[in-house]
């Protein structure tokens, strides 16, 4: 009896469907940093509360691409996409053949064409960036593809003036040789 | 009660590596002191956006460390991974050819060229057409810097350098098949580079030569 009492008592980790926040509260620390850390882009996602803009796994878009809040992209894009003063999100099922511009670009999926960011460009585990990078800030994570050069120039320079002749030939044609075809692995 | 206490103070003191960074060092990743690498970046510093390569595979945090450090443009030519798919292939008398039109930057533009320990995988040949780009590229003042193995050895795997912080570089294994390592004698070096002055020389603990070579 005295068992059966004690089983029949609703446990705080065992409470049934619970309100969202709740399961974090009884679970060890370890899980909760799990929960916390599930999604695959917790930045991204905040901002998606704030203006939630998505792109679909379905959709499809060919041409030009030009707004003023923070965009996922889960569908297909070919074409041009400029976000200058937003955050760029390539989900992983995103697929993307453009040129891009943003404050910041967060890559997940695969993106094949020049990427210039005035803030960061962030390349996560898995993403893939075909292409050249411009940005003052780049982050490459272990198990991530990227194959181009990177430009990491501040605006306005730190250094001293231009040197006579300086020539940039390398800016001519993006990946037109195979500067770099690697993968990050650990 | 003291217990329970003593018991909640253990699993917080616990917690943190459930938490670890995968970043954090391995026991069999040596974390090696470079000497030249801190005066390869000083030489760099002072100019204005830098065009830099770097012959090993992408490293993540090298990527950052160069931005942070240099503002560069940065071309990350992975010709670790050139040699690994040759000798997959059994093409390795090919790569000499291949270095020869593999680089699209003009003469005299590079600032600075990380070649780590590149040189010591690769023929005779090969070291040659290398180097021969290498001075090609490099503007003057520009700065070259190598690793090199004073013993050879018949089979050893590729190490991808990552650095850690400007005097520190982690030596990690890299998934390749690996080759016969060849030391190159100090005056061949000089010799391959004609047109670079040895700016810099040092014999590490680990019997790793680190050099700077500079185009006047």
């Amino acid at each position: 009896m005295w068992k059966r009492d004690e089983a029949a008592k609703p446990t705080p980790a065992a409470s049934g469907p619970a309100p969202a926040p709740a399961p974090a509260v009884g679970q060890p620390p370890a899980a909760a940093a799990e929960l916390r850390t599930s999604n695959y882009a917790t930045e991204p996602a905040r901002a998606i509360e704030r203006s939630a803009v998505n792109i679909g796994k379905s959709v499809v878009i060919k041409g030009e691409l030009n707004g003023s809040e923070d965009l996922t992209i889960e569908g297909q894009v070919e074409g041009k996409i400029e976000l200058r003063q937003n955050v760029l999100t390539i989900g992983p099922n995103g697929r993307i053949k453009a040129q891009v511009f943003a404050k910041s670009v967060v890559v997940l999926g695969e993106v094949a064409g020049n990427v210039t960011a005035s803030e960061k460009v962030d390349i996560r585990d898995n993403g893939s960036v075909d292409g050249d990078i411009a940005a003052p800030r780049v982050a490459i994570a272990e198990g991530a593809h990227f194959r181009g050069s990177i430009d990491m120039q501040k605006p306005g320079g730190k250094g001293l003036e231009p040197k006579p002749g300086d020539v940039k030939p390398a800016e001519a044609k993006p990946s037109a040789t195979p500067t770099a075809a690697v993968t990050v692995t650990r | 009660m003291l217990t329970d206490l003593l018991k909640w103070g253990s699993k917080r003191a616990e917690q943190p590596s459930g938490f670890a960074s995968p970043a954090a060092p391995r026991a069999d990743e040596p974390v090696m002191v470079s000497k030249a690498l801190p005066k390869f970046f000083n030489l760099l510093a002072p100019r204005s956006a830098p065009l830099l390569l770097d012959f090993g595979p992408v490293v993540g945090g090298n990527v950052e460390f160069y931005g942070e450090r240099l503002g560069c443009k940065l071309f990350i030519e992975d010709l670790i991974g050139d040699v690994d798919r040759h000798a997959r292939a059994g093409t390795t008398g090919e790569l000499a050819a291949s270095f020869k039109t593999r680089f699209r930057h003009a003469d005299g533009t590079v600032d600075g060229i990380l070649c780590w320990d590149l040189f010591d995988f690769l023929d005779k040949a090969s070291v040659l057409a290398l180097s021969q780009q290498i001075v090609r590229m490099l503007r003057p003042g520009g700065v070259v810097m190598g690793l090199f193995c004073t013993s050879g050895v018949e089979r050893s795997t590729y190490t991808k350098f990552q650095i850690v912080d400007e005097k520190n570089l982690r030596c990690r294994s890299h998934n390749g098949l690996g080759g016969a390592r060849r030391a190159l004698p100090n005056r061949d070096i000089i010799k391959m580079f004609e047109g670079l002055n040895v700016s810099e020389s040092f014999l590490l603990k680990n019997n790793t030569r680190e050099m700077l070579l500079r185009r006047p």
